[in-house]
This record gives structure tokens, sequence and C-alpha cells, in this order.
């Protein structure tokens, strides 16, 4: 308080610039021999909405927990705010947690619930009457204070919990799974509110899902986790356009995977042969040269058929095979390139397209839109 | 539009769903527990009642004198008896000597008053040679038959309900004028039935404090809660009497537990841990223990970890958790393990009669001892009945509290 003016801006300045949480070489063993966390290295940057996106066992929940400080790294160090906090004990930390079930307290009602945290830190009965009141609304669950948990539905028991872990006006918000257990409308609904929630609190928030879709809707940037380790770390634009290997590519969206072999390389660009033959111009993606194998990514919307396809650096024949009509689109399966798997998908605008299954197409694609990654050792 | 419909039509709708069962499909469900139902009630409710009647029972009396009893229906108890009293007990004591059931008489009436079974069998033995004016040959062979005070209780015994082992078993008794507590060196129930609850409630408060943690252990480690269930279930396997009398090996002066502390050189002197209220308590807790924890351990199973961890992330020390999220979680498992506990130390008679001293027996022991020693069936079963009003009480509580805490869903 007494330190020069100076200073005190520096201070303000470093605690602006700084990330929020910074995990550094944190490592997680449960028995010793397996680690399910390995090195990792990760900064929340103040304000953003970050999601740890991941099949379940890649390690992303345990990330979440050693946070919140539930579990502690076995190796490596964890600072929020600059500030080491492997040995704050967890209800010292000051985060708000939302956990996969909701973990409302069933014997308190909605109200004690969400006034909770507030008792805990001893604030007057009219301060936290004030505080629940404009959480609740916040949540829009006016009217339902009084309600047992049990009386709410699984939507407005998610809401209950966001309004507690927000009431307390932390600075770091976590969310494990929380719309796990929400039929996929309810889910779709709450993914929105809860992003605009975060946006006009301004807080900062670590969400854990394994749904990709979510992941995409909600998130400022997605951390990708496979077996313990980010894969990529990127705005949801970029992970899609941009997978930088195939397990990013596998997991983010679809798309259809081409192995082949590379015959030249050069900057950005590189030609490779597929193993049945063709050869497809793609974009270059991390260290590989001629004669390595990669794996070629490319997005079913990024195919396109019949008279489209004469603009493409890629072009080949096919045959359709198989015709799933999806309302917005069709999916369309055919055999070409010496597979019998590619997938596209068309925009279904007015007009027949006048596929048939058994009729030959000429399906092409830009260059830009294949990617070749290096072949996934697994 | 459906539910307005529903609620609408509900009364004729309720109506027409409501489909008859065949008699035999009704039945069936009942038949299924008949045996186990004529079972209970022949083992259990009918001697229940019996002990109920029992307490208050007063037949037996009546039919051995039975001239008597009518003779002294008119009796107000102010004076000496009509000479017509005296000839009716004369007659029905000369027959009962005849059938030599005078004694029923005197042990009854010496329940009543020590040393009225001498004076009835005396009389007995003298009746045959009885002659008019009974008054005064009643006179003869004891002053007593002068006085109002056998004449009273014969009164009080020609009803057919008496309420005086009841009295007694809460240390009152019947008077001239009404009922009174009585003599302080006579009275020992009411403190009886204190103690019984002390020992049971102590024994309560040990299974708790010793079952909690062994409870949360259970039921936070998985991996270890087979284990440890077998260890608790362990004495459920073991009689009763065989782990008391275990209990009396380790604990004597030259037991098991003393001669370690011994060796040991904690102590210089045995520990009195028998014969007195500490080796009841050791005993009891020990045998009482699954009963709590295994209530504990479902209760406690069924609170999510994440609402212990909720609660710490919101800012809540452990202890405020506990006491404000764990501990109201778990009230279910508490009250039901305390009551089981209580229910079962209540009844408890084994395990103090063998390690226990005479200021450790409990009210059961008192029924035991009433019925297989005194053989007064009366007290021993106005003690019961005593017994059995204190639990249903207690249940009530129980059930009043549970209502008054609601159901918690977990």
């Amino acid at each position: 308080m007494n330190s020069p003016l100076h200073v005190r801006e520096f201070e303000k300045r470093r605690s602006e610039a700084s990330p929020l949480v910074r995990f550094m070489g944190v490592q997680k063993s449960y028995d010793g021999t397996v680690l399910v966390v390995k090195g990792l290295d990760l900064d929340v940057t103040r304000g953003e909405f970050l999601t740890l996106l991941g099949p379940s066992g890649s390690g992303k929940t345990t990330c979440l927990m050693m946070l919140a400080g539930f579990e502690l790294p076995t190796a490596g160090e964890i600072l929020l705010d600059g500030r080491p906090i492997s040995r704050l004990p967890p209800n010292r930390r000051g985060i708000g947690v939302v956990f996969q079930n909701y973990a409302l307290f069933p014997h308190m009602t909605v109200a004690e619930n969400v006034a909770f945290p507030l008792s805990v830190r001893r604030m007057s009965r009219d301060v936290i009457a004030t505080h629940v009141r404009r959480a609740l609304d916040m949540v829009q669950l006016k009217g339902f204070d009084q309600r047992k948990p049990a009386q709410l539905s699984g939507g407005q028991q998610q809401r209950v919990a966001v309004a507690r872990a927000l009431v307390f006006e932390p600075e770091l918000v976590l969310m494990d799974e929380p719309l796990g257990a929400l039929d996929k409308q309810l889910r779709e609904q709450m993914q929105l509110e809860i992003k605009h929630l975060q946006q006009r609190v301004g807080v900062t928030l670590v969400y854990v899902t394994h749904d990709q879709a979510e992941a995409l809707t909600m998130s400022d940037r997605i951390a990708v986790f496979d077996r313990g380790e980010v894969q990529q770390l990127a705005t949801p634009t970029e992970l899609y356009e941009a997978p930088r290997n195939a397990f990013v590519a596998g997991f983010i969206g679809e798309n259809n995977r081409l192995p082949g072999t590379v015959i030249s390389a050069d900057g950005e660009w590189c030609t490779v042969k597929l193993e049945d033959g063709p050869v497809v111009e793609a974009v270059r993606v991390g260290e590989h040269g001629p004669g390595d194998g990669v794996i070629l990514s490319l997005r079913p919307e990024r195919i396109s058929p019949l008279a489209d396809a004469g603009r493409h650096a890629n072009r080949f024949p096919a045959i359709v095979e198989e015709l799933i009509y999806l309302g917005d689109h069709l999916r369309v399966r055919v055999s070409g390139v010496g597979r019998s798997d590619l997938v596209m998908k068309i925009p279904n605008q007015a007009g027949d397209l006048a596929l048939r299954v058994g009729s030959s197409v000429h399906c092409g694609w830009r260059r830009e839109d294949v990617r070749a990654l290096k072949d996934d050792p697994r | 539009m459906t539910s307005q419909a529903a609620i609408l039509g509900g009364a004729d709708l309720s109506g027409a769903l409501r489909v008859r069962k065949p008699l035999r499909a009704r039945l069936g469900p009942a038949l299924l527990v008949a045996p186990l139902l004529a079972f209970l009630v022949v083992g259990y409710v009918l001697p229940i009642l019996g002990v109920l009647w029992r307490s208050v029972d007063n037949t037996e009396f009546r039919t051995e004198l039975p001239r008597t009893v009518k003779a002294l229906a008119s009796f107000d108890g102010g004076d000496l008896p009509p000479e017509s009293a005296y000839e009716a007990l004369h007659q029905d004591l000369v027959d009962a000597q005849n059938a030599r059931s005078v004694g029923i008489v005197a042990r009854r009436l010496n329940l009543v008053t020590t040393g009225y079974r001498s004076l009835i069998l005396s009389t007995a033995a003298k009746a045959q040679a009885m002659r008019p004016p009974y008054r005064e040959a009643f006179a003869a062979a004891d002053p007593r038959w002068g006085e109002t005070a056998i004449w009273v209780s014969l009164r009080r015994l020609s009803r057919p309900v008496v309420p005086d082992f009841l009295l007694v078993a809460i240390d009152l008794e019947e008077s001239e004028n009404g009922i009174r507590h009585v003599d302080p060196d006579r009275a020992i129930y009411l403190d009886v039935l204190w103690r019984t609850f002390e020992i049971s409630l102590l024994v309560c408060g040990l299974c708790l404090v010793l079952g909690a943690p062994l409870a949360f252990l259970i039921a936070a480690k998985p991996r270890w809660s087979n284990v440890l269930l077998t260890f608790v279930l362990l004495p459920f396997w073991m009689s009763l009497l065989a782990r008391t009398a275990a209990w009396v090996a380790l604990l004597q002066s030259q037991g098991l537990v003393n001669k370690a502390l011994l060796e040991l050189g904690l102590i210089a002197q045995p520990l009195a841990l028998m014969f007195n209220r500490a080796g009841v308590l050791i005993a009891m807790t020990h045998i009482l223990l699954p009963y709590m924890v295994l209530p504990l351990y479902a209760s406690m199973r069924a609170v999510p970890i994440e609402l212990v961890r909720a609660g710490i992330s919101l800012g809540a020390s452990p202890l405020t958790v506990l006491s404000r999220v764990y501990l109201p979680l778990i009230l279910p498992g508490i009250t039901a393990g305390a009551m089981l506990v209580m229910i079962l130390a209540l009844g408890y008679y084994i395990t103090p009669a063998l390690v226990g001293g005479t200021q450790d027996q409990m009210l059961s022991y008192f029924v035991a001892f009433n019925a297989s020693q005194v053989l007064n069936w009366g007290l021993a079963s106005a003690l019961a009945v005593l017994l059995l009003l204190v639990l249903a009480l207690l249940f009530a509580l129980y059930r009043l509290l549970a209502r008054v805490a609601g159901p918690v869903p977990a």
C-alpha cells in the first residue's frame, strides 16, 4: 500500500501482462509408474475462456483438479497470479468450481446453496441477500430461491451451480464437464448461456469437456489433450483449419485420413503419393521430407463435386457409394483415390445435384485444404 | 392441455383406472408372508400381550378365594369386615388347604406386605379346626386378623386387575390415601431405569465416537472397504456369550489387558476393568459397534465426494464443511445407528451380568431376576412393560426427529 507510485504501477502492469494461471512442467502420477499428466506447460490468460478438450483419460480433469487444489502435482508448479499455489489449500485459492454432477448441497435451498460461499466468508446478512438475489437473476432463476435442488430440473440445477461458483466473484472459475448430464438441446442452450455469462462478468474460465463441438462453440482457446500432453493449444478456427497433428485433425471435426508417402517437399507445400497411386498436392505440416509416411487430412465439406472440381489442383474421378440426406446437407460416400470411404458433405442448396448411388462424379479440392501431417506413431 | 384434462377428469379417471384384481391375485402376496406372519404372532405378539396382561392380571388370586372376593365387594376398608367375610375366607382357606393351593394366595399376599405368607399359611393350617364365630377364631389364630390392614390388602387383591406391580416398577405403591412413593430404602427401579439409560447412552456415544471414523474410512476407501467391513461384521458371527466370555478373559485383573500393561510398565497395579462400569461399557461398546458402523457407512457412502470438494472450493474450511455439509447429510445414518444401539443396549442383560458389578445391572437383569429367582412374574412383567414403554417413547422421538429433519435426497 505504501509502496511508491511507480512500483505500484509496475506491479499493476506486471499483473495485467502476466498470465493468471501458469502450469510449469506439471506432472502427475497416481501410482508412481504411469504419468497421467506429462510435463504440462500452459498459460491461462486473464479473462479468457480456455477449454481443456480431450478423450477420457487424457489428463484434462486431473489438470483441473490440480488447479482447484484437490490433487497435488507430482512434479512442477502451478502459479496463480504469479504465486506458487501447491501448498495453498483449496479453500484458500478463491477459485470457483462447477462440478460434473453440480454438487449442490441437497439439504439446503437454492438460496442457501448460493449463499454458502458468502456466509463462510462471514459477510453480513444483508450483503449476502443482495448478492444471492443478483446471482440468481444472472442465471435466470428468480423466484426459485426457496426450492431444494431435488425440486429443480437438471438445467436449473446447473444454473444454481454456476451462480454459486460466481457469487463470491472469483477471478477464476473452473468447470468440469458441467453439461454432461443434460440432453442435447438443453446442453446447446446452456453452452451459449455460460459463454455469454463469462463474457459479461469478465471472469477467467477454464472448462473441461470431451465434446469437441462444445469446445468449439464456447472457447476463446482450446487445449487439446491426449495421453497426458497438450497436442495443440489454439483458437477454435486455427484448430479446425490448421491442426498440427493427426490426433487433433481427427478429434476436432470430421476428416478423411488418407495415408501416403511424400514425394517432394518444398517450404509450405509438398506432393504426396497416396497408397493406391494418385498424387496429391498438400500443405506441409511439420518437418517431413521425401520418403516419409504422412497422413493427409481432408475435411469432408472441402471436397466439391462435379463442375466445381475443375478449378482445383487436386481432381479425381469417383463413384457415389452412399447418399445420406441430412436436411441441411448431403453426406456422400464415394470411392476414389484408391479408397472407398471418402466422405464429402455437400450443402443442400436449391437444385438437384443429380447424384445417385453408382453415378460417377469428379471430386476435387484445393491444395490449401489438405494437410499432410506426420504419420501418427500410434 | 393434457395435464389440465387429467386434473379435470381426475375423479372419474382414477375410478376408471382402478382395475379389480381377482381375489387370488390379491391373496397371493398375503399368502407369501403368511407363514412368517403366523410365526411372528405366535412367537412374538402373543407372548408380548401375555406379558402386558401378566403385569396387571389377578385372576389366579380371585379363583383361589372366590367367596372372599364376593364378600369383600361391599367392604370399604374403614373398619373390620362383617362376620360373613370371615366366614367366606374361612371356607376359601379350607378349600385351598385341601387343594394344596393355599401357597399361591400366601405368596401373592406376601408380595404386598412381607410377613403375610406365614400369616396365611398358619391360619390356613388352623382353619379346619375353626368354629364360628370366625372373627374371634381368626383373631385367636393371629392378632393381625383383628386389624384392618390385612383386609384392605385382601380387598385390593380381590379386584380383577391390580396395578401394584406396575406401580412398584416405578417405585410407587397404593395406600389408604391414594398412590404414594415407596420408602426410599425400597425404591430401586427408577434408579435402575436411569442407570440403564445412562449406560445405553454412554455406549451409544462411545460407538459413535469410535465408529464414525471407521465408517468414514470404509466409505472413502473402496479398496479397503471389503476387508474392513469383514472385520466389522466378524463379531456378528460369534455368539454373544462367547464374545462376553472373551472379554472376561481379557479384562480380569490377571487378564491379558492388565498383564500387557503391567509388562509394559504403564501401570503398577492391575486396573479394575471387571465387575464395574468400565467393563460393562467396554464389552457392550465392542458388541454393539457394528450396529452403529453399518448405518453410518451406508449414509456416508451416499454422500458424493464432490459435495465435500464443492464446499471446500467455495472457501469453507474442512471443519465448516464437516459441520454444515457432511454432518447434516449423514444425520439420518447417525440417528438410525444411535437408535439401533440404544434399543439394543437398553435391553442388555448377559454382558452386564457377566462383566458388571452389582451397581451395573440393567433393567433386563431385574426382569430376569424377578422371573427366575423370586418367581414374581407380575413384577417381572411390569418391569418388561416399563422397558417396552421406554423403547416406544424413544422410537416415537426418533420418528419425530426424522420428520423434523425431513427426508434428505441423496
